[in-house]
């Protein structure tokens, strides 16, 4: 083994985390699909059993003390998010997850939308970054364009002659789940704003990764999921700039986002809660404050650079096999798209699953993506602050054994 | 999860029977896998309702590719009547092979597709007329 110093301490942060001592198929547990979702420290596991054995209790609604506690724990989530990127308290919404915020502002932008505006997305976007723009443009008749896109990233000189007066929205992954370009959101966001649209940008892959500040950044709103940055599932985040959120209607309607109510009208909410309809998961956002928590103890720019380190050296061990075609450019995040031969995805996958190994393999939502590269399919092996230089070892032997069954 | 790729599985993978484009045909039907978005046709010929040639086009993985290329000798012979009851059942005996919820899709693929070809001609042509 070469010696590559990496920048966290693997060791004692894989105590924190049960579920890697299970096996799989009688081999030690290698978890390499933290794109599609993280594991979760015991911290944050506690906090949420903590939760429910303490303090559960329906939150905003009464004056009792369980009911406090609830919603300071539920409060403290939203603070610490918006802390964790830069952001003001009202401009942190808590949804199920980031699909929801993109639909969200997809639906609440959707009624200043007219006929002929247009919306700017581009070629590698998960399918939860096009789907919904795609369907209010069908709706309002308004136009969809898309940047190119590569497998060394996205086309700038595209984006900037595809952002006209008539661009209304532009909504740009920061990272991508397949490729793990990192895309200059900050520059297309000026691109964007020189030309009176707003900004979205999807921060699935990002904020997990490394550090992200939206004011630096300059976005008006960003989308990201707790589930994969070692929180719980159904929490996801809306970023939103309050100027913007302040005018922007309602997308759920019920309880808890309204001030006042009379048969006929309402006045809704004041930031965030008028965007956050009904009781919301309450236990989760307590997860998702152990999860923030863990992740700035380690700290993001430690955690970007560990996986840099790793992602370096898998794509010197799988590159340096003939039959391996990773997909992508050098600069990335944490991930390495490959196939294997002329093995299909599927198959190199489960005779991975076979040696303990948890690897994605598809589209990875992503299908205009994957037909532009030629591919209905492709692995995926993605890492996180658990993982470790002999774990990619695994993978590359591994791989040996999925060749000799299809040779 | 069992070995999935046992000898048959690899024979029929990598000599596919039946895959071919028909030129003449009753029976024409194009889906996707929308776990992975691999792509199968299956064209057949058919007479007095029972199927008398299959075959099929398909990019995807093994286990899908298999499973067209042993469905379409199994079928042939069959009813419309016979082939629109098969289910996951008959398929994983006709593969030989336990497989999980993650691939049952892949394995079945093929007889979904063929089954819906078989419902549109009978719309078209009448169950009767089949
Ligand atoms: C780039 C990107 N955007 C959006 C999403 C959607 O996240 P979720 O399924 O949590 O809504 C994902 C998750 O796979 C993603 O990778």
């Amino acid at each position: 083994m070469d010696a590559i110093t990496l920048a966290i301490n693997t060791e004692s942060i894989r105590k924190d985390f049960p579920i890697l001592r299970r096996t799989i198929n009688g081999k030690q547990l290698v978890y390499l699909d933290s794109a599609a979702t993280s594991q979760k420290p015991r911290q944050v596991i506690d906090a949420i059993k903590s939760h429910y054995e303490n303090s559960n209790a329906n939150v905003h609604r009464g004056v009792h003390t369980l009911s406090q506690e609830a919603t300071e724990t539920y409060e403290a989530a939203h603070e610490k998010c918006a802390q964790f990127i830069n952001a003001g308290f009202d401009e942190i919404i808590f949804t199920k997850n980031a699909t929801e915020s993109i639909n969200l502002v997809a639906y609440s932008l959707s009624h200043s939308l007219k006929k002929g505006d247009e919306i700017l997305s581009t070629e590698m976007e998960h399918h939860s970054n096009l789907v919904p723009w795609q369907q209010i443009a069908l709706a309002k008749g308004a136009k969809i364009k898309f940047a190119k896109a590569t497998e060394e990233g996205l086309d700038l000189e595209d984006v900037k002659k595809k952002i006209t007066k008539k661009t209304r929205i532009v909504a740009v992954t920061h990272a991508s789940n397949v490729l793990g370009t990192i895309n200059p959101v900050k520059e297309i966001g000026e691109l964007a704003h020189s030309k009176g649209a707003v900004m979205l940008v999807d921060g699935a892959q990002s904020v997990p990764h490394m550090p992200v500040d939206v004011k630096e950044i300059g976005c008006d709103f960003m989308a990201f999921s707790a589930h994969k940055m070692l929180g719980p599932d159904g929490l996801g985040i809306l970023f939103g700039k309050s100027e913007l959120l302040k005018n922007m209607p309602p997308f759920l309607f019920g309880g808890d986002m309204i001030r006042e109510v009379k048969l006929d009208t309402t006045r809704f909410n004041s930031l965030p809660w008028k965007f956050e309809a009904g009781t919301p998961n309450v236990a989760g956002a307590a997860g998702f404050s152990a999860a923030i928590d863990y992740l700035a103890s380690v700290g993001m720019d430690n955690i970007r650079e560990h996986e840099k380190q790793l992602t370096a050296y898998c794509m010197k061990r799988l590159g340096s096999e003939t039959d391996v075609k990773i997909y992508g450019p050098r600069k990335r995040t944490g991930l390495v798209s490959f196939n294997l031969g002329k093995i299909h995805a599927h198959d190199t996958a489960a005779l991975l699953d076979q040696e303990g190994i948890e690897v994605r393999a598809g589209h990875h939502c992503a299908m205009p993506l994957a037909e532009k590269l030629g591919i209905t399919a492709s692995v995926r092996a993605s890492f996180y602050l658990y993982n470790k230089k002999q774990e990619i070892d695994l993978l590359a032997s591994a791989l040996e054994k999925a060749r000799s069954v299809f040779k | 999860m069992s070995n999935l790729y046992q000898e048959h599985i690899l024979d029929h993978y990598s000599s596919p029977r039946n895959r071919r484009a028909m030129t003449e045909h009753d029976i024409y039907e194009r889906d996707t896998n929308p776990l992975c978005g691999d792509e199968i046709a299956i064209y057949a010929k058919t007479k007095s309702g029972t199927i008398t040639e299959a075959s099929f086009l398909a990019r995807g993985c093994a286990i899908s590719q298999a499973a067209a290329s042993m469905l379409t000798e199994t079928v042939t012979g069959m009813t419309h009547k016979e082939i629109k009851l098969m289910g996951v059942k008959e398929m994983t005996d006709i593969l030989q092979l336990e497989v999980g919820a993650a691939r049952i899709k892949c394995a079945m693929l093929s007889i979904r597709t063929l089954q819906s070809g078989i419902t549109r001609y009978e719309e078209k042509n009448g169950a009767s007329a089949s």
